[in-house]
C-alpha cells in the first residue's frame, strides 16, 4: 500500500464517520459539524490522489479543487448555522421537527 | 456567457440596492430571455457553441459548451424564469422587506442555472451545484417562519450532502481519467472499479438534490413552506437542472456502466409516482398537494432511463418534454395555488370558497397546467407521457407502461379534488384579500404556454436534436 492509497482510504473513512454522523445526530450543531468532517474526507481523498505519474510531483489542480471546495464549505456553513441561529430563535429548539403533515 | 454575467451582475445590484430590486429584477429578467432566444439562433444556425473560458483551452481550462439539450433548458429556464420575476415584481409588494430579500438570491440562482446548463467540467458544476443549492435554500427561508425555517434547514443539509457526494465522485474521476472535462473524461473513462464507484457516488448525490422517492422526504416541506414564487422556481427549476446534470452525466460518460442501474431507477420512479400520487391525495393543503405532485412527476422523468435501454430516442424524448411541460406547469400551478392564498389568507382545500367565481383566472391557470399533470390531450404533458407510453409498449414492457397509466389516474384524483372543491362554498367565512390581476394572467400564462408546448412539438424537438445529445450516446453503445 502506497502513501497516496492510505490517504484516499482514509479520506474515504473520514467521510464515512461523516455521513454517519449527519444521519444519526439529531443537534442541528451536531450535523453541520458533521458535514463538514465530511467535506474534510472529500478534500484529503483529492488531495492524496493528486499524482499525474505514480513517482512524480504533485499535481496541482486538485490542490486548487480542493481550496474552491474549502471556499464553498465555508460559505455553507455560514449559512446553515445563520439558519440554526433563526430557527433557535423562532422555535426554541435546535433539532429538526419531524416531519407532519397537518 | 452573458447569460451567466447577467443576472450574476443583477444580484449584485439587487444587493447593493435592495429598493430597486424589483426594477433591476425585471430588466434582468428581460435581458436574459433575449440573450436565450439570441443564443438559440445562434445554436440552431451554427450548430454547438463552444466558449473557451479565459482563452484556456481543455485540459487546462473551463468550456461552456451549448447544444440542444442545454439551449431547451436555457430556454425553459428563461421563460419560467421571466413569468417569476414579473409575478414576484407584484408579489411583493405586499411584502417589502422579503422583496429585498427575495431579489439578489433568486438572480442568483438563475445564473447558477444557466451556469449549470452551460457548464462542460464536472468541477465547473459541482461550483454551480452548490451555487444553486445555496440560493435556494436561501429563497426557501425568506419566507420566514418556523416552518419555513426547518424545511429551509433540511434542504440545507440535503443539498450539501448531495454536493459532497457528487464532489467525491469528480475526485474518483479526476484521479482515474486526469482531467474533469466532460469531452475529455468520456473519451478516456471506462468501467472499473473506480469509475463505477464513481458513478454510484454522482448518482446517489444527485438523486439526492432531485428528490427521486426515497429520498424526496426535504421536498414538500420546503417548497410548500416557501412564497409563492419560490415554490415555482424551485419546482419548476431546480429539480429540473438536477435532472439535467444526472443525464447529462448518464448519456456522456456512464451510459454502458450499469444496466441494472437503469432498473434500479426506473423502479424508484415507478415507486415516486405511485407514492407522490397517493400522498397528494392525502393531503389537506393546495401546496402540499402542489409538492407531492412534483414528486410524482419526478418519477415519471426517470421511468424513461429503462425505457431508454432499447427504444432509446422516443423515451428521452418523452422525459425532456416532461422536464419542459412541467416547468410551465409546475410554477403556474404554484402561482395560482400563490394567488388563491393571499386571496384567502389561507391554503385549505376544502375550504376554497367558490375560488372559480372569485379567481376565476387562477382557477383555470391551475386547471389547465393540471392538463399537463395529468397527460390530457393536448398539453405537452401528454405528448411527454404518450411518448413514454409509446416506448414502454413498444418493447413490451407492460410493468412500466401500467404505472404510466396508473400515475395519470391518479394525478387525475387529486387534480378533479382541488378543482371540485373551487366550486363548492366553504362552511365559515373569511375575508378576502384582493388579487392583483397581472399576478394572475402570469400564471394563466404559464400555463397556457404548457399547452401550447402539446400543439408545437416540432421546434422543440427541431432544437433539442442540435448537437445530437442522444445520438451520441447512441454511438457510444455500439
Amino acid at each position: 500500500m502506497n502513501v497516496a492509497l492510505f490517504y484516499a482510504l482514509t479520506g474515504a473513512g473520514i467521510f464515512t464517520l461523516g455521513l454517519h454522523g449527519v444521519i444519526i445526530y439529531r443537534h442541528l450543531l451536531r450535523k453541520i459539524m458533521a458535514i463538514n468532517i465530511m467535506g474534510s474526507g472529500v478534500f484529503l481523498v483529492l488531495a492524496g490522489l493528486a499524482r499525474r505519474v505514480p513517482a512524480g510531483p504533485p499535481d496541482p489542480v486538485p490542490h486548487a479543487m480542493v481550496i474552491t471546495g474549502i471556499v464553498v464549505a465555508v460559505a455553507a456553513t455560514a449559512l446553515a448555522l445563520v439558519l440554526l441561529l433563526r430557527l433557535l430563535d423562532v422555535s426554541g429548539s435546535v433539532v429538526l421537527p419531524d416531519n407532519e403533515e397537518e | 456567457m452573458t447569460l451567466i454575467l447577467l443576472p450574476l451582475a443583477g444580484a449584485m445590484l439587487a444587493f447593493l440596492f435592495p429598493r430597486a430590486g424589483g426594477r433591476l429584477g425585471l430588466l434582468t429578467a428581460f435581458s436574459v430571455l433575449f440573450s436565450a432566444i439570441a443564443l438559440a439562433a445562434v445554436v440552431i444556425g451554427d450548430g454547438v457553441q463552444l466558449h473557451l473560458l479565459g482563452g484556456w483551452p481543455a485540459p487546462l481550462g473551463i468550456t461552456l459548451r451549448t447544444d440542444g439539450l442545454s439551449m431547451v433548458m436555457l430556454l425553459v429556464a428563461a421563460v419560467v424564469g421571466l413569468g417569476i420575476s414579473l409575478y414576484a415584481a407584484v408579489w411583493f409588494r405586499q411584502e417589502p422587506l422579503n422583496g429585498e430579500r427575495f431579489w439578489p438570491l433568486w438572480l442568483l440562482l438563475w445564473s447558477a442555472l444557466n451556469a449549470l446548463f452551460l457548464s462542460a467540467d464536472l468541477f465547473n458544476l459541482y461550483v454551480t451545484l452548490e451555487l444553486l443549492g445555496l440560493s435556494a435554500v436561501g429563497l426557501a427561508a425568506v419566507a420566514g417562519g418556523a416552518a419555513a425555517y426547518a424545511a429551509a434547514m433540511r434542504y440545507l443539509l440535503v443539498s450539501l450532502l448531495g454536493s459532497l457526494l457528487y464532489l467525491l465522485g469528480v475526485a474518483l474521476i479526476y484521479h482515474a481519467c486526469g482531467s474533469v472535462d466532460i469531452t475529455l473524461v468520456a473519451e478516456r473513462l471506462s468501467p472499473s472499479a473506480a469509475s463505477r464507484a464513481a458513478l454510484a457516488l454522482m448518482v446517489s448525490g444527485l438523486l439526492l438534490k432531485t428528490a427521486l422517492f426515497p429520498l424526496h422526504f426535504w421536498l414538500p416541506a420546503a417548497h410548500a413552506n416557501a412564497g409563492a414564487p419560490v415554490s415555482a422556481a424551485l419546482s419548476g427549476l431546480v429539480v429540473k437542472a438536477t435532472f439535467y446534470l444526472l443525464l447529462r452525466l448518464w448519456l456522456e460518460l456512464f451510459d454502458t456502466f450499469a444496466p441494472q442501474l437503469e432498473t434500479l431507477l426506473g423502479l424508484l420512479g415507478a415507486a415516486a409516482v405511485l407514492w407522490g400520487s397517493l400522498q397528494a391525495l392525502r393531503q389537506s393543503r393546495l401546496k402540499l398537494l402542489i409538492a407531492y405532485s412534483t414528486v410524482a412527476q419526478i418519477g415519471y422523468l426517470f421511468m424513461a432511463f429503462p425505457l431508454a435501454a432499447a427504444a432509446g430516442l422516443q423515451a428521452w424524448y418523452g422525459a425532456l418534454y416532461l422536464v419542459m411541460s412541467h416547468a410551465l406547469a409546475k410554477s403556474a400551478m404554484f402561482l395560482a395555488a400563490g394567488n388563491l392564498r393571499r386571496h384567502a389568507g389561507h391554503d385549505r382545500i376544502a375550504e376554497l370558497d367558490l375560488v372559480a367565481q372569485r379567481l376565476p383566472l387562477s382557477v383555470s391557470a391551475f386547471a389547465l397546467a393540471g392538463m399537463t399533470i395529468m397527460g390530457l390531450p393536448p398539453s405537452g404533458g401528454f405528448i411527454a407521457k404518450w411518448w413514454l407510453l409509446q416506448a414502454a409498449l413498444v418493447q413490451g414492457m407492460w410493468g412500466w407502461a401500467l404505472v404510466l397509466v396508473v400515475g395519470g389516474l391518479l394525478s387525475a384524483a387529486y387534480l378533479f379534488k382541488v378543482v371540485g372543491f373551487a366550486f363548492t362554498r366553504a362552511r365559515g367565512t373569511h375575508e378576502a384579500c384582493p388579487v392583483p390581476l397581472s399576478m394572475e394572467w402570469i400564471a394563466l400564462l404559464l400555463a397556457i404556454g404548457s399547452v401550447l408546448l402539446g400543439l408545437l412539438v416540432l421546434p422543440p424537438m427541431a432544437l433539442l436534436g442540435v448537437g445530437d445529445p442522444f445520438g451520441l450516446a447512441l454511438e457510444a453503445g455500439q
